[in-house]
Protein backbone atom coordinates (compact mmCIF):
# COMPACT_ATOMS: atom_id res chain seq x y z
CA UNK A 1 0.00 0.00 0.00
CA UNK A 2 1.67 3.33 -0.93
CA UNK A 3 1.09 6.73 0.81
CA UNK A 4 -0.11 9.18 -0.33
CA UNK A 5 2.12 11.99 -1.04
CA UNK A 6 2.54 14.76 2.12
CA UNK A 7 4.37 17.58 2.38
CA UNK A 8 6.73 17.10 5.32
CA UNK A 9 7.22 20.86 6.02
CA UNK A 10 3.44 21.11 6.39
CA UNK A 11 3.38 20.76 10.37
CA UNK A 12 1.94 22.52 12.79
CA UNK A 13 3.73 22.25 16.99
CA UNK A 14 1.03 23.95 19.47
CA UNK A 15 2.68 25.19 22.64
CA UNK A 16 1.54 24.62 26.07
CA UNK A 17 3.31 26.73 28.83
CA UNK A 18 2.75 23.91 31.60
CA UNK A 19 6.06 22.61 33.24
CA UNK A 20 7.82 20.11 30.72
CA UNK A 21 9.29 16.97 31.61
CA UNK A 22 11.62 15.97 28.93
CA UNK A 23 12.16 18.41 25.65
CA UNK A 24 13.84 16.86 22.61
CA UNK A 25 15.70 19.15 20.18
CA UNK A 26 16.31 18.45 16.42
CA UNK A 27 16.42 14.12 16.80
CA UNK A 28 17.77 12.31 14.06
CA UNK A 29 18.23 8.82 13.54
CA UNK A 30 20.34 7.09 11.66
CA UNK A 31 20.64 3.14 10.79
CA UNK A 32 23.79 2.92 8.52
CA UNK A 33 23.08 5.37 5.61
CA UNK A 34 19.45 5.30 6.10
CA UNK A 35 18.07 8.94 7.70
CA UNK A 36 15.40 7.19 9.43
CA UNK A 37 14.39 10.04 11.48
CA UNK A 38 13.90 13.30 11.22
CA UNK A 39 14.05 16.40 12.83
CA UNK A 40 12.18 15.64 16.36
CA UNK A 41 11.28 18.88 18.22
CA UNK A 42 8.71 18.00 20.58
CA UNK A 43 7.91 18.85 24.22
CA UNK A 44 6.32 16.43 27.30
CA UNK A 45 4.46 17.82 30.21
CA UNK A 46 4.44 16.52 33.44
CA UNK A 47 2.26 14.17 34.87
CA UNK A 48 0.46 13.85 31.47
CA UNK A 49 0.44 11.22 29.25
CA UNK A 50 1.50 11.89 25.57
CA UNK A 51 0.18 9.30 22.87
CA UNK A 52 2.48 9.44 19.49
CA UNK A 53 0.32 8.10 16.69
CA UNK A 54 0.77 6.74 13.19
CA UNK A 55 1.12 4.10 11.07
CA UNK A 56 3.88 1.12 11.32
CA UNK A 57 7.16 2.74 9.90
CA UNK A 58 6.26 6.21 10.77
CA UNK A 59 9.31 6.60 12.96
CA UNK A 60 7.11 6.50 16.68
CA UNK A 61 8.72 3.92 18.35
CA UNK A 62 12.44 5.01 16.77
CA UNK A 63 11.76 8.10 18.06
CA UNK A 64 10.49 6.65 21.80
CA UNK A 65 13.54 4.59 21.86
CA UNK A 66 16.12 7.43 21.91
CA UNK A 67 14.95 9.28 24.87
CA UNK A 68 16.18 6.29 27.38
CA UNK A 69 18.99 5.61 24.82
CA UNK A 70 17.82 2.14 23.90
CA UNK A 71 18.85 2.88 20.23
CA UNK A 72 22.45 3.24 21.59
CA UNK A 73 23.50 0.14 19.78
CA UNK A 74 21.70 0.00 16.53
CA UNK A 75 21.63 3.67 15.62
CA UNK A 76 23.65 6.85 15.45
CA UNK A 77 21.18 9.52 17.70
CA UNK A 78 21.88 13.31 17.14
CA UNK A 79 20.26 16.11 18.51
CA UNK A 80 19.67 16.98 22.36
CA UNK A 81 17.18 15.74 24.66
CA UNK A 82 16.93 18.05 27.71
CA UNK A 83 15.98 16.01 31.02
CA UNK A 84 16.38 18.39 33.99
CA UNK A 85 18.44 20.98 32.37
CA UNK A 86 20.89 18.55 31.09
CA UNK A 87 21.53 16.83 27.59
CA UNK A 88 20.98 13.18 28.37
CA UNK A 89 21.81 12.59 24.44
CA UNK A 90 25.37 13.04 25.22
CA UNK A 91 28.17 10.37 25.00
CA UNK A 92 29.44 11.31 28.94
CA UNK A 93 26.11 10.58 30.27
CA UNK A 94 25.74 7.79 32.61
CA UNK A 95 23.36 5.84 30.54
CA UNK A 96 22.41 3.65 33.33
CA UNK A 97 21.35 6.43 35.56
CA UNK A 98 19.22 7.65 32.60
CA UNK A 99 17.40 4.40 32.19
CA UNK A 100 17.07 4.29 35.94
CA UNK A 101 14.58 8.01 35.93
CA UNK A 102 13.53 7.29 32.19
CA UNK A 103 11.61 3.45 32.81
CA UNK A 104 10.11 1.96 29.51
CA UNK A 105 7.25 -0.77 29.02
CA UNK A 106 7.78 -2.99 26.05
CA UNK A 107 5.29 -4.21 23.56
CA UNK A 108 5.43 -7.90 24.43
CA UNK A 109 5.41 -8.63 28.25
CA UNK A 110 9.14 -9.43 28.95
CA UNK A 111 9.21 -10.40 32.76
CA UNK A 112 11.83 -11.93 33.78
CA UNK A 113 12.31 -15.82 34.24
CA UNK A 114 12.39 -14.92 38.13
CA UNK A 115 9.56 -15.24 41.23
CA UNK A 116 7.21 -11.88 41.05
CA UNK A 117 8.68 -10.64 43.71
CA UNK A 118 12.21 -10.66 42.45
CA UNK A 119 10.92 -9.22 39.07
CA UNK A 120 10.74 -6.36 40.81
CA UNK A 121 13.49 -6.42 43.55
CA UNK A 122 16.39 -7.37 41.09
CA UNK A 123 17.13 -4.15 39.37
CA UNK A 124 16.40 -2.07 43.32
CA UNK A 125 18.81 -4.41 44.63
CA UNK A 126 21.50 -3.45 41.51
CA UNK A 127 20.88 -0.30 42.06
CA UNK A 128 21.91 -0.71 45.71
CA UNK A 129 18.53 -0.83 47.33
CA UNK A 130 19.42 -3.54 49.82
CA UNK A 131 17.37 -2.92 52.96
CA UNK A 132 14.53 -5.75 53.21
CA UNK A 133 11.54 -3.91 55.10
CA UNK A 134 12.44 -1.58 52.35
CA UNK A 135 12.14 -3.73 49.33
CA UNK A 136 8.96 -5.12 50.23
CA UNK A 137 7.60 -1.83 50.53
CA UNK A 138 8.86 -1.42 46.70
CA UNK A 139 7.07 -3.99 45.61
CA UNK A 140 3.74 -3.90 47.52
CA UNK A 141 3.51 0.06 46.41
CA UNK A 142 4.63 -0.89 42.89
CA UNK A 143 2.35 -3.57 42.21
CA UNK A 144 -0.10 -1.50 43.87
CA UNK A 145 0.41 1.18 41.71
CA UNK A 146 0.27 -1.26 38.46
CA UNK A 147 -3.12 -2.61 39.85
CA UNK A 148 -1.78 -6.22 40.22
CA UNK A 149 -1.60 -6.40 44.40
CA UNK A 150 -4.51 -8.00 44.72
CA UNK A 151 -4.37 -10.48 42.02
CA UNK A 152 -0.54 -12.14 43.41
CA UNK A 153 -0.38 -10.85 46.68
CA UNK A 154 -0.31 -14.41 47.82
CA UNK A 155 2.15 -15.86 45.56
CA UNK A 156 4.48 -13.48 45.49
CA UNK A 157 7.84 -16.14 45.31
CA UNK A 158 5.89 -17.77 42.44
CA UNK A 159 7.27 -17.33 38.82
CA UNK A 160 6.11 -14.62 37.40
CA UNK A 161 6.48 -17.07 33.95
CA UNK A 162 2.52 -18.39 35.29
CA UNK A 163 1.03 -14.80 34.65
CA UNK A 164 -1.49 -14.27 32.06
CA UNK A 165 -0.28 -11.65 29.58
CA UNK A 166 -2.22 -8.74 30.70
CA UNK A 167 -1.15 -9.82 34.70
CA UNK A 168 2.50 -9.98 32.69
CA UNK A 169 2.31 -6.82 31.35
CA UNK A 170 1.08 -4.97 34.91
CA UNK A 171 4.20 -6.52 36.62
CA UNK A 172 6.52 -4.99 33.56
CA UNK A 173 4.50 -1.79 34.48
CA UNK A 174 5.66 -2.59 38.30
CA UNK A 175 9.56 -3.50 37.09
CA UNK A 176 9.51 0.25 36.12
CA UNK A 177 7.94 2.52 38.62
CA UNK A 178 9.32 0.36 41.31
CA UNK A 179 12.63 2.31 40.23
CA UNK A 180 10.57 5.28 40.89
CA UNK A 181 11.15 7.03 37.85
CA UNK A 182 9.95 10.61 36.23
CA UNK A 183 8.93 9.69 32.84
CA UNK A 184 7.59 5.94 31.91
CA UNK A 185 8.23 5.24 28.12
CA UNK A 186 5.81 2.74 26.66
CA UNK A 187 5.70 1.11 23.42
CA UNK A 188 2.55 -0.11 22.51
CA UNK A 189 1.66 -2.06 25.69
CA UNK A 190 -1.66 -2.99 25.23
CA UNK A 191 -1.29 -3.91 21.68
CA UNK A 192 -0.66 -7.85 22.57
CA UNK A 193 -3.54 -8.05 24.89
CA UNK A 194 -7.24 -8.58 24.73
CA UNK A 195 -10.03 -5.74 25.52
CA UNK A 196 -10.15 -6.87 29.06
CA UNK A 197 -6.54 -6.48 29.28
CA UNK A 198 -6.04 -3.07 27.75
CA UNK A 199 -8.91 -2.22 29.72
CA UNK A 200 -6.80 -2.72 32.65
CA UNK A 201 -3.83 -1.08 31.31
CA UNK A 202 -5.55 2.11 30.87
CA UNK A 203 -7.17 2.49 33.80
CA UNK A 204 -3.44 1.89 34.98
CA UNK A 205 -2.34 4.54 33.20
CA UNK A 206 -4.68 7.21 33.98
CA UNK A 207 -4.15 6.65 38.05
CA UNK A 208 -0.12 6.65 37.12
CA UNK A 209 -0.51 9.77 35.66
CA UNK A 210 -0.42 11.38 38.87
CA UNK A 211 2.75 10.52 40.03
CA UNK A 212 4.59 9.93 36.17
CA UNK A 213 4.63 11.57 32.18
CA UNK A 214 3.87 8.65 30.37
CA UNK A 215 4.73 8.66 26.56
CA UNK A 216 2.77 5.93 24.89
CA UNK A 217 3.23 4.63 21.50
CA UNK A 218 -0.15 3.18 20.17
CA UNK A 219 -1.19 2.25 16.87
CA UNK A 220 -5.09 2.31 18.29
CA UNK A 221 -6.66 5.77 17.66
CA UNK A 222 -9.35 5.20 20.61
CA UNK A 223 -6.79 4.54 22.64
CA UNK A 224 -4.97 7.66 22.22
CA UNK A 225 -8.22 9.41 22.69
CA UNK A 226 -9.27 7.78 25.85
CA UNK A 227 -6.06 8.17 27.64
CA UNK A 228 -3.60 10.77 26.94
CA UNK A 229 -3.60 14.70 26.98
CA UNK A 230 -1.30 15.13 24.30
CA UNK A 231 -1.02 13.78 21.19
CA UNK A 232 1.52 14.09 18.40
CA UNK A 233 1.02 12.69 14.99
CA UNK A 234 4.33 10.75 13.66
CA UNK A 235 4.24 9.69 9.78
CA UNK A 236 7.27 8.23 7.61
CA UNK A 237 10.20 9.47 10.28
CA UNK A 238 8.74 12.84 10.62
CA UNK A 239 6.53 14.23 13.28
CA UNK A 240 4.03 16.30 11.65
CA UNK A 241 1.61 17.58 14.31
CA UNK A 242 1.78 17.98 17.94
CA UNK A 243 -1.45 19.26 20.15
CA UNK A 244 -4.23 18.80 22.75
CA UNK A 245 -5.63 15.38 21.98
CA UNK A 246 -8.87 16.16 21.88
CA UNK A 247 -7.92 19.08 19.04
CA UNK A 248 -6.14 16.24 16.84
CA UNK A 249 -8.80 14.09 17.21
CA UNK A 250 -11.77 16.60 15.96
CA UNK A 251 -9.53 19.73 14.27
CA UNK A 252 -6.28 18.94 13.18
CA UNK A 253 -4.33 21.57 11.08
CA UNK A 254 -2.48 19.12 9.13
CA UNK A 255 -3.63 17.30 6.20
CA UNK A 256 -1.95 14.59 6.81
CA UNK A 257 -3.22 13.43 10.57
CA UNK A 258 -6.66 14.62 8.84
CA UNK A 259 -6.68 11.80 6.88
CA UNK A 260 -4.92 9.10 9.50
CA UNK A 261 -7.38 9.42 11.57
CA UNK A 262 -10.19 9.84 8.86
CA UNK A 263 -9.32 6.49 7.62
CA UNK A 264 -8.54 8.20 4.39
CA UNK A 265 -4.71 7.30 4.94
CA UNK A 266 -2.87 5.83 1.77
CA UNK B 1 -1.93 -38.93 -2.64
CA UNK B 2 -4.63 -37.39 -0.14
CA UNK B 3 -3.31 -35.11 2.66
CA UNK B 4 -4.11 -38.45 5.32
CA UNK B 5 -2.32 -40.80 4.02
CA UNK B 6 0.57 -38.65 3.01
CA UNK B 7 0.59 -37.88 6.54
CA UNK B 8 -0.13 -41.06 7.92
CA UNK B 9 3.22 -42.08 5.65
CA UNK B 10 5.21 -39.63 7.44
CA UNK B 11 4.19 -40.92 10.77
CA UNK B 12 4.78 -43.87 10.25
CA UNK B 13 8.14 -43.84 8.36
CA UNK B 14 9.45 -40.62 11.63
CA UNK B 15 8.29 -44.11 14.25
CA UNK B 16 10.16 -46.54 12.30
CA UNK B 17 13.48 -44.07 12.54
CA UNK B 18 13.04 -43.52 16.32
CA UNK B 19 12.26 -47.19 16.62
CA UNK B 20 15.82 -47.47 14.99
CA UNK B 21 18.03 -45.57 17.40
CA UNK B 22 15.92 -46.78 20.30
CA UNK B 23 16.62 -50.97 19.26
CA UNK B 24 20.21 -49.62 18.46
CA UNK B 25 20.78 -48.18 21.78
CA UNK B 26 18.84 -50.80 24.25
CA UNK B 27 20.57 -53.72 22.29
CA UNK B 28 24.04 -52.05 22.70
CA UNK B 29 23.74 -51.21 26.56
CA UNK B 30 21.87 -54.36 27.13
CA UNK B 31 24.91 -56.42 25.82
CA UNK B 32 27.24 -54.64 28.07
CA UNK B 33 25.16 -54.33 30.87
CA UNK B 34 24.56 -58.08 30.74
CA UNK B 35 27.65 -59.67 29.76
CA UNK B 36 29.32 -57.22 32.20
CA UNK B 37 27.29 -56.70 35.41
CA UNK B 38 27.95 -60.50 36.33
CA UNK B 39 31.47 -59.80 36.97
CA UNK B 40 31.01 -56.72 39.05
CA UNK B 41 31.31 -57.13 43.01
CA UNK B 42 32.58 -54.68 45.81
CA UNK B 43 35.95 -56.74 45.21
CA UNK B 44 36.12 -56.36 41.62
CA UNK B 45 35.11 -52.21 42.48
CA UNK B 46 37.72 -51.68 45.32
CA UNK B 47 40.62 -53.77 44.61
CA UNK B 48 43.68 -52.52 42.82
CA UNK B 49 44.25 -53.96 39.07
CA UNK B 50 47.00 -57.10 38.49
CA UNK B 51 48.85 -57.12 35.39
CA UNK B 52 49.66 -60.91 35.45
CA UNK B 53 47.59 -62.85 37.86
CA UNK B 54 43.63 -63.00 37.74
CA UNK B 55 41.64 -61.17 40.13
CA UNK B 56 42.49 -57.91 39.60
CA UNK B 57 39.71 -55.02 40.08
CA UNK B 58 39.78 -51.56 38.81
CA UNK B 59 39.36 -49.57 41.85
CA UNK B 60 42.22 -46.99 40.65
CA UNK B 61 40.86 -46.56 36.89
CA UNK B 62 37.80 -45.79 38.44
CA UNK B 63 38.80 -42.73 40.73
CA UNK B 64 41.26 -41.64 37.94
CA UNK B 65 38.13 -41.39 35.24
CA UNK B 66 36.32 -39.56 37.52
CA UNK B 67 38.81 -36.99 39.07
CA UNK B 68 39.73 -36.65 35.24
CA UNK B 69 36.85 -35.30 34.72
CA UNK B 70 36.78 -33.12 37.33
CA UNK B 71 40.21 -31.61 36.32
CA UNK B 72 39.38 -31.00 33.01
CA UNK B 73 35.95 -29.44 33.99
CA UNK B 74 38.09 -27.29 36.19
CA UNK B 75 40.12 -26.31 33.40
CA UNK B 76 37.68 -26.38 30.24
CA UNK B 77 34.43 -24.74 31.88
CA UNK B 78 35.62 -20.83 32.87
CA UNK B 79 37.54 -20.64 29.30
CA UNK B 80 34.00 -21.96 27.57
CA UNK B 81 31.83 -20.50 29.45
CA UNK B 82 34.04 -16.96 29.10
CA UNK B 83 34.24 -17.66 25.46
CA UNK B 84 30.70 -18.47 24.70
CA UNK B 85 29.26 -15.17 26.37
CA UNK B 86 31.93 -13.88 24.53
CA UNK B 87 30.55 -14.89 21.53
CA UNK B 88 26.58 -14.70 22.44
CA UNK B 89 26.59 -11.34 23.92
CA UNK B 90 29.81 -9.32 23.10
CA UNK B 91 31.18 -10.50 19.31
CA UNK B 92 30.36 -8.18 16.56
CA UNK B 93 28.57 -10.25 13.62
CA UNK B 94 31.78 -10.18 11.34
CA UNK B 95 34.11 -12.11 9.17
CA UNK B 96 36.34 -12.08 12.31
CA UNK B 97 33.69 -14.42 14.47
CA UNK B 98 32.19 -16.52 11.94
CA UNK B 99 36.12 -17.53 11.37
CA UNK B 100 36.58 -17.83 15.25
CA UNK B 101 33.31 -20.11 15.42
CA UNK B 102 34.67 -22.26 12.15
CA UNK B 103 38.57 -22.77 14.02
CA UNK B 104 36.16 -24.16 17.10
CA UNK B 105 34.35 -26.63 15.13
CA UNK B 106 37.44 -27.93 13.27
CA UNK B 107 39.07 -28.24 16.69
CA UNK B 108 36.04 -30.69 17.93
CA UNK B 109 36.39 -32.60 14.83
CA UNK B 110 39.96 -33.28 15.14
CA UNK B 111 40.95 -36.80 15.27
CA UNK B 112 41.64 -37.54 19.29
CA UNK B 113 45.09 -39.62 17.98
CA UNK B 114 46.57 -36.46 16.45
CA UNK B 115 45.71 -34.49 20.32
CA UNK B 116 46.78 -36.64 21.81
CA UNK B 117 50.23 -36.57 20.26
CA UNK B 118 50.32 -32.98 19.98
CA UNK B 119 49.88 -32.71 24.07
CA UNK B 120 52.55 -35.48 24.19
CA UNK B 121 54.95 -33.57 22.58
CA UNK B 122 54.40 -30.27 24.02
CA UNK B 123 52.94 -31.05 27.71
CA UNK B 124 54.53 -34.41 28.34
CA UNK B 125 58.03 -34.09 26.97
CA UNK B 126 58.66 -29.72 25.66
CA UNK B 127 56.81 -29.13 29.50
CA UNK B 128 58.16 -31.32 31.52
CA UNK B 129 54.72 -32.17 32.98
CA UNK B 130 55.50 -36.24 32.19
CA UNK B 131 52.22 -38.29 32.02
CA UNK B 132 50.09 -37.04 34.27
CA UNK B 133 46.81 -36.44 34.94
CA UNK B 134 47.30 -32.96 34.62
CA UNK B 135 48.65 -33.43 30.82
CA UNK B 136 45.37 -35.80 30.48
CA UNK B 137 43.27 -33.35 31.24
CA UNK B 138 44.91 -30.49 28.94
CA UNK B 139 44.55 -32.87 26.07
CA UNK B 140 40.59 -33.65 27.48
CA UNK B 141 40.37 -29.77 27.32
CA UNK B 142 40.77 -29.49 23.27
CA UNK B 143 38.40 -31.80 23.07
CA UNK B 144 35.80 -30.44 25.42
CA UNK B 145 36.30 -26.80 24.38
CA UNK B 146 34.56 -26.23 21.63
CA UNK B 147 31.08 -28.46 22.49
CA UNK B 148 31.26 -26.77 26.06
CA UNK B 149 31.62 -23.36 24.31
CA UNK B 150 29.12 -24.30 21.46
CA UNK B 151 26.41 -25.17 24.15
CA UNK B 152 26.91 -22.19 26.00
CA UNK B 153 26.90 -20.09 23.02
CA UNK B 154 23.61 -21.59 21.49
CA UNK B 155 21.74 -21.34 25.37
CA UNK B 156 22.73 -17.87 25.44
CA UNK B 157 21.38 -16.68 22.18
CA UNK B 158 18.36 -18.93 22.54
CA UNK B 159 16.93 -16.12 25.25
CA UNK B 160 14.96 -14.00 24.06
CA UNK B 161 16.16 -10.29 23.07
CA UNK B 162 13.34 -9.02 24.83
CA UNK B 163 15.13 -9.95 28.65
CA UNK B 164 17.87 -7.84 27.46
CA UNK B 165 15.87 -5.06 26.67
CA UNK B 166 14.16 -5.40 30.23
CA UNK B 167 17.45 -5.22 31.96
CA UNK B 168 18.69 -2.38 29.82
CA UNK B 169 15.91 -0.51 30.24
CA UNK B 170 16.17 -0.72 33.79
CA UNK B 171 19.63 1.06 34.28
CA UNK B 172 21.16 -2.53 34.33
CA UNK B 173 24.66 -3.03 32.49
CA UNK B 174 25.36 -5.43 30.16
CA UNK B 175 27.31 -7.53 32.28
CA UNK B 176 24.65 -7.88 35.09
CA UNK B 177 22.10 -8.63 32.53
CA UNK B 178 24.07 -11.43 31.10
CA UNK B 179 24.69 -12.97 34.86
CA UNK B 180 21.38 -12.02 36.59
CA UNK B 181 18.68 -12.55 34.07
CA UNK B 182 20.29 -14.22 31.08
CA UNK B 183 22.50 -16.96 32.19
CA UNK B 184 19.71 -18.18 34.43
CA UNK B 185 17.63 -19.07 31.59
CA UNK B 186 20.63 -20.68 29.78
CA UNK B 187 21.53 -23.01 32.25
CA UNK B 188 19.93 -26.34 31.01
CA UNK B 189 21.31 -25.88 28.09
CA UNK B 190 24.58 -25.26 29.57
CA UNK B 191 24.07 -28.39 31.66
CA UNK B 192 23.20 -30.43 28.61
CA UNK B 193 26.76 -29.24 27.07
CA UNK B 194 28.81 -30.57 30.68
CA UNK B 195 26.74 -34.09 29.84
CA UNK B 196 28.21 -34.08 26.40
CA UNK B 197 31.88 -33.22 26.95
CA UNK B 198 31.78 -35.27 29.91
CA UNK B 199 30.81 -38.60 27.94
CA UNK B 200 34.32 -37.60 25.79
CA UNK B 201 35.87 -37.60 29.03
CA UNK B 202 34.80 -40.85 29.96
CA UNK B 203 34.94 -42.44 26.44
CA UNK B 204 38.31 -40.90 25.52
CA UNK B 205 41.08 -42.85 25.32
CA UNK B 206 43.52 -42.67 22.52
CA UNK B 207 44.46 -39.00 23.31
CA UNK B 208 45.05 -40.34 26.99
CA UNK B 209 47.45 -43.18 25.89
CA UNK B 210 50.18 -40.74 25.11
CA UNK B 211 49.25 -37.82 27.90
CA UNK B 212 47.81 -39.36 31.18
CA UNK B 213 49.79 -42.34 30.69
CA UNK B 214 48.68 -46.49 30.55
CA UNK B 215 50.11 -47.19 34.27
CA UNK B 216 48.49 -46.58 37.47
CA UNK B 217 50.83 -46.76 40.25
CA UNK B 218 49.60 -47.01 44.24
CA UNK B 219 48.13 -44.42 45.48
CA UNK B 220 46.73 -43.97 49.01
CA UNK B 221 43.09 -42.68 49.47
CA UNK B 222 44.27 -40.98 52.90
CA UNK B 223 46.91 -39.35 51.66
CA UNK B 224 45.07 -35.55 50.69
CA UNK B 225 48.36 -33.86 50.08
CA UNK B 226 47.93 -33.17 46.69
CA UNK B 227 51.71 -32.51 46.23
CA UNK B 228 52.65 -35.76 47.77
CA UNK B 229 53.31 -38.41 44.43
CA UNK B 230 51.19 -41.10 46.26
CA UNK B 231 48.78 -38.87 47.00
CA UNK B 232 45.39 -39.83 45.20
CA UNK B 233 44.77 -36.41 44.19
CA UNK B 234 48.10 -35.75 42.96
CA UNK B 235 47.20 -34.44 39.69
CA UNK B 236 51.23 -34.71 38.68
CA UNK B 237 50.51 -38.29 38.78
CA UNK B 238 50.40 -40.75 35.60
CA UNK B 239 46.85 -42.37 35.49
CA UNK B 240 45.46 -45.10 33.50
CA UNK B 241 41.45 -44.59 33.33
CA UNK B 242 38.54 -47.00 32.97
CA UNK B 243 38.67 -46.62 29.00
CA UNK B 244 42.39 -46.73 28.71
CA UNK B 245 42.11 -50.15 30.95
CA UNK B 246 39.62 -51.46 28.79
CA UNK B 247 41.65 -50.96 25.84
CA UNK B 248 44.68 -52.31 27.00
CA UNK B 249 43.39 -55.56 28.93
CA UNK B 250 42.05 -56.18 25.31
CA UNK B 251 45.15 -55.68 23.61
CA UNK B 252 47.90 -56.24 25.64
CA UNK B 253 46.22 -57.81 28.55
CA UNK B 254 48.05 -61.25 29.67
CA UNK B 255 45.75 -61.74 32.52
CA UNK B 256 43.85 -64.49 32.55
CA UNK B 257 40.17 -63.14 33.47
CA UNK B 258 40.84 -60.19 30.72
CA UNK B 259 37.84 -60.42 29.34
CA UNK B 260 36.27 -60.71 32.21
CA UNK B 261 37.77 -57.11 33.22
CA UNK B 262 37.01 -55.87 30.07
CA UNK B 263 33.21 -56.37 29.90
CA UNK B 264 32.94 -55.51 34.06
CA UNK B 265 34.86 -52.09 33.29
CA UNK B 266 32.35 -51.51 30.50
CA UNK B 267 29.88 -52.41 32.19
CA UNK B 268 30.74 -50.27 34.90
CA UNK B 269 31.61 -46.69 32.23
CA UNK B 270 28.47 -47.19 31.53
CA UNK B 271 26.88 -46.70 34.62
CA UNK B 272 29.12 -44.46 35.88
CA UNK B 273 27.91 -42.27 32.68
CA UNK B 274 24.22 -42.75 33.17
CA UNK B 275 24.23 -41.94 36.79
CA UNK B 276 26.63 -38.21 36.29
CA UNK B 277 24.17 -37.71 33.37
CA UNK B 278 21.14 -37.98 35.89
CA UNK B 279 22.85 -36.36 38.25
CA UNK B 280 23.57 -33.19 36.19
CA UNK B 281 20.35 -33.12 34.90
CA UNK B 282 18.74 -33.08 38.74
CA UNK B 283 21.26 -30.61 39.75
CA UNK B 284 20.73 -28.36 36.78
CA UNK B 285 17.12 -28.55 37.21
CA UNK B 286 17.15 -27.72 41.27
CA UNK B 287 19.81 -24.93 40.07
CA UNK B 288 17.37 -23.60 37.14
CA UNK B 289 14.51 -23.82 39.35
CA UNK B 290 15.62 -22.08 42.34
CA UNK B 291 16.96 -18.69 40.21
CA UNK B 292 13.83 -18.85 38.47
CA UNK B 293 11.67 -19.59 41.37
CA UNK B 294 9.75 -22.28 39.00
CA UNK B 295 8.39 -25.71 40.35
Amino acid sequence: MAFKDYDFNDTYFATFDDEKALVTKDIQVYYGDNHAFHDGNLSFSRNKITALIGASGSGKSTYLRCLNRMNDDVARVTGQIMYRGMNINSSDVNVYEVRSHIGMVFQRPNPFAKSIRENITFALKQHGLKNKSELDKRVEESLRGASLWDEVKDRLDKSALSLSGGQAQRLCIARAIAMKPDILLMDEPASALDPISTKNIENTLNQLKKDYTIIIVTHNMQQASRISDYTSFFHLGHALEFDRTERIFTNPHVKATEDYISGNFG
Amino acid sequence: MNPKIANKIADAVIYILVAIVVIILALLIGFILITGIPHISWHFLTSVSQSFSAGGGIRDQLFNSIYLLILTLIISFPIALGSGIYLAEYAPKNWFTSLIQTAIEVLSSLPSIIVGLFCYLLFVIEFQLGFSILSGAIALTFFNLPLLTRSIQESLESVPDLQRQAGASLGLSRWKTITGIIFPIAIPGIITGIILSAGRVFGEAAALIYTAGESAPAISYSNFNPFNPASFLNPMRPAETLAVHIWKVNTEGVTPDASQISSGSSAVLIIVILIFNLGAHYLGKHLYDKMTASK
